[in-house]
């Protein structure tokens, strides 16, 4: 009978510290997860917003890219419901108008910054990180509320957001509490005292509201950004976006005045064209003044390094190569050899300058980059032209090659115009693209990537 | 020399592989339905459909036709017997100086081939690449409402004719 007593005693105590644990645990996980609701506000009335504060609202959402996510084709600007797909489900963008009820309407200041800090939005809840409060979380004060300025004085529109498609555990938003713990560094940035003001200016603005690391950062098994490979490569919509550290692939190395021009006209005629999501980026940039465009240039371009006398060299041979007459390199793949020489050479061994002829596919990027993607990408859509300026122009394949023709076409290119290992699985890759472009034309905001509405320029 | 098949029917060409297959239609083959606009591809009015596909034929080589079918306008329907889509082009007016529609209606009937009752937005979108300097834009857009409409109810053996 003791024996049984003590045991059960031993059993009832174990279980008490079960029952203690597993409560401590569930008031961890609350006290970790739980953030209070902020009060809502009736939407303040458009006029009681400082115009001088909208129009640097204008210009920070620019640079911020907001319309972008929070967009979806057909459907007003801000008014959200892309869907975003990641590697956990489809997370829709909201709608950040000041709609009452479905937007902005009632949120007050301090429930939009606590949004860009911290990723909790007005009732308290956490958001996932597709919302790139990761960099947000560095913007003062000051731009915050200039933003919001600019936000609450855009026309409401009542868009509910959509239902998220997550699978459980995701779909918890105290989730989202345990990877804030590990990847979410609060705090406004911090000032280098040793680098010039411009590019302190630039960095602030790149590991911040630009968020440019959220594409060309590689994320991690948990979809964080991996702090030990920044700027070194990411992916966004089935396209790569390049490294932009000392890792770029570009076969003639980066300088601050070529990002400069790229980042001004969307093309560099050393580099190429600006494409996919970044041709939307460039054209956001355009009503940024050339100020801020400079800073983040001056970061970058450190941020890429000098180039070691090794690339240097490689970069001066390639644009002596360009600049001679053609090289005809013997090649296995006869048919892309065809394909290249009929239908593409004609503009991009034009030598006529971008963006009124081809670049030559020794400059490209997209031959040198680690996948065929963004080659793959650009033979099936073309370049669209841009409404009121020049820029460069190409017809898309989609519907006179094959995937077979297209991965012939892309192998020989490589084989021709990189000094990097073949590209593995095109024929896969293009299958792939030709799907997701798809896809990606009916949804993104503008078909075509036209440039920013000039006419909005210095508006609040 | 490559076999080139238009219009269900098998052509010899002695062209280079690079020839846009805009001239080897109008001057080996004298089928002008397809029109020269800017030789960039950027104004439709040399579309032509290539294994269902609207293709810009101005800037598409030869070499990519290998084992494919195209289709010009004068494929679809003739004057005595105009196809669905002519038809709704001629019914709706829908044409100034003309010389956009042929490849207006190629682009159409590509459309039509693929989603036979495609919504207005659907329609603007897939005539998206096609330009009309006249301004005709709103009566193409009726055409191809009615091309629809004709496709589906009497003319099913003209539709079945044309095209594939």
């Amino acid at each position: 009978m003791p024996r049984t007593a003590g045991r059960m005693t031993r059993a009832r105590v174990f279980g008490s510290v079960l029952a203690a644990l597993a409560g401590v645990g569930v008031a961890a996980v609350f006290a970790i997860s739980w953030r209070p609701a902020i009060p809502a506000i009736d939407p303040p009335a458009p006029q009681t917003f400082d115009a001088t504060l909208m129009k640097r609202g204008r210009v920070l959402a620019a640079i911020g890219n907001c319309a972008s996510c929070h967009t979806v084709r057909g459907a007003p600007d801000y008014a959200g419901g892309l869907p975003v797909a990641t590697p956990f489900g489809t997370i829709y963008s909201t709608n950040i108008t000041p709609d009452a009820e479905s937007g902005l309407g009632r949120w007050s200041e301090i429930a939009f910054r606590r949004a860009m800090r911290a990723g909790v939005d007005r009732a308290g809840q956490h958001l996932y990180p597709t919302f790139p409060y990761d960099h947000f979380t560095n913007v003062t004060d000051e731009d915050d509320r200039a933003l919001y300025a600019y936000l609450m004085t855009r026309q409401p529109v009542h868009a509910m957001a959509r239902e998220n498609q997550l699978s459980f555990p995701l779909d918890q938003r105290f989730v989202i509490a345990g990877w804030k713990l590990l990847f979410l560094r609060p705090g406004t940035y911090q000032p280098d005292t040793a680098r010039s003001e411009e590019w302190n200016r630039g960095a602030y603005l790149v590991e911040g509201l630009a968020h440019c690391g959220a594409c060309h950062t590689p994320r991690n098994a948990l979809g964080a950004e991996r702090a030990t490979a920044q700027f070194a490569g990411g992916d966004v919509d089935n396209w790569h976006a390049y490294a932009i550290n000392a890792q770029s692939p570009a076969p003639v190395p980066w300088t601050a005045d070529a990002l400069f021009g790229y980042l001004r006209e969307g093309w560099h005629p050393e580099h190429g064209v600006a494409r996919g999501p970044m041709a939307e980026v460039v054209r956001n940039l355009s009503s940024v003044p050339d100020t801020d465009i400079r800073a983040i240039v001056a970061y970058m371009a450190s941020v890429f390094g000098a180039p070691t006398p090794d690339r240097k060299r490689r970069g001066e041979e390639v644009l002596g190569q360009v600049n001679s007459t053609p090289a005809q390199v013997e090649s296995s793949d006869a048919a892309g050899a065809a394909i290249y020489a009929a239908a593409c050479a004609t503009c991009h061994e034009a030598k006529r300058p971008l963006p009124y002829g081809g670049v030559n596919l020794a400059l490209s990027t997209a031959m040198s980059g680690p996948d065929a993607r963004n080659a793959a990408n650009v033979v099936l859509a073309g370049l669209r032209a841009l409404e009121g300026e020049p820029s460069p122009i190409m017809p898309g394949f989609a519907s006179s090659m094959n995937d077979a023709q297209i991965a012939a076409l892309l192998n020989y290119l490589r084989s021709r115009f990189s000094n990097q290992p073949t590209w593995t699985g095109v024929e896969k890759i293009v299958e792939e693209a030709r799907r997701t472009q798809t896809v990606a034309l009916q949804n993104s905001r503008r078909p075509d990537h036209a440039p920013a509405d000039s006419s909005q320029r210095d508006k609040p | 020399m490559m076999t080139l098949k238009v219009n269900g029917r098998d052509h010899q060409i002695d062209a280079d592989p690079d020839t846009p297959l805009l001239y080897v239609l109008r001057d080996d083959l004298e089928l002008n339905a397809a029109k020269f606009g800017c030789g960039l591809g950027q104004c439709g009015a040399c579309a032509v459909i290539v294994d269902g596909k609207a293709v810009l034929s101005c800037v598409t080589p030869l070499l990519l036709f290998q084992d494919k079918e195209v289709t010009t306008l004068e494929g679809l329907g003739s004057i005595e017997t105009p196809a669905p889509i002519q038809r709704a082009f001629m019914e709706e007016q829908a044409a100034q100086c003309g010389y956009c529609i042929a490849g207006m209606m190629m682009q159409a009937q590509a459309l039509l081939q693929r989603n036979p009752k495609p919504t207005d937005e659907e329609i603007r979108a897939a005539m998206e690449p096609n330009l009309c300097r006249c301004g005709t834009h709103m009566r193409i857009l009726r055409a191809v409402h009615r091309a629809a409409h004709l496709m589906q109810t009497a003319d099913a053996s003209t539709v079945q004719r044309s095209g594939r």
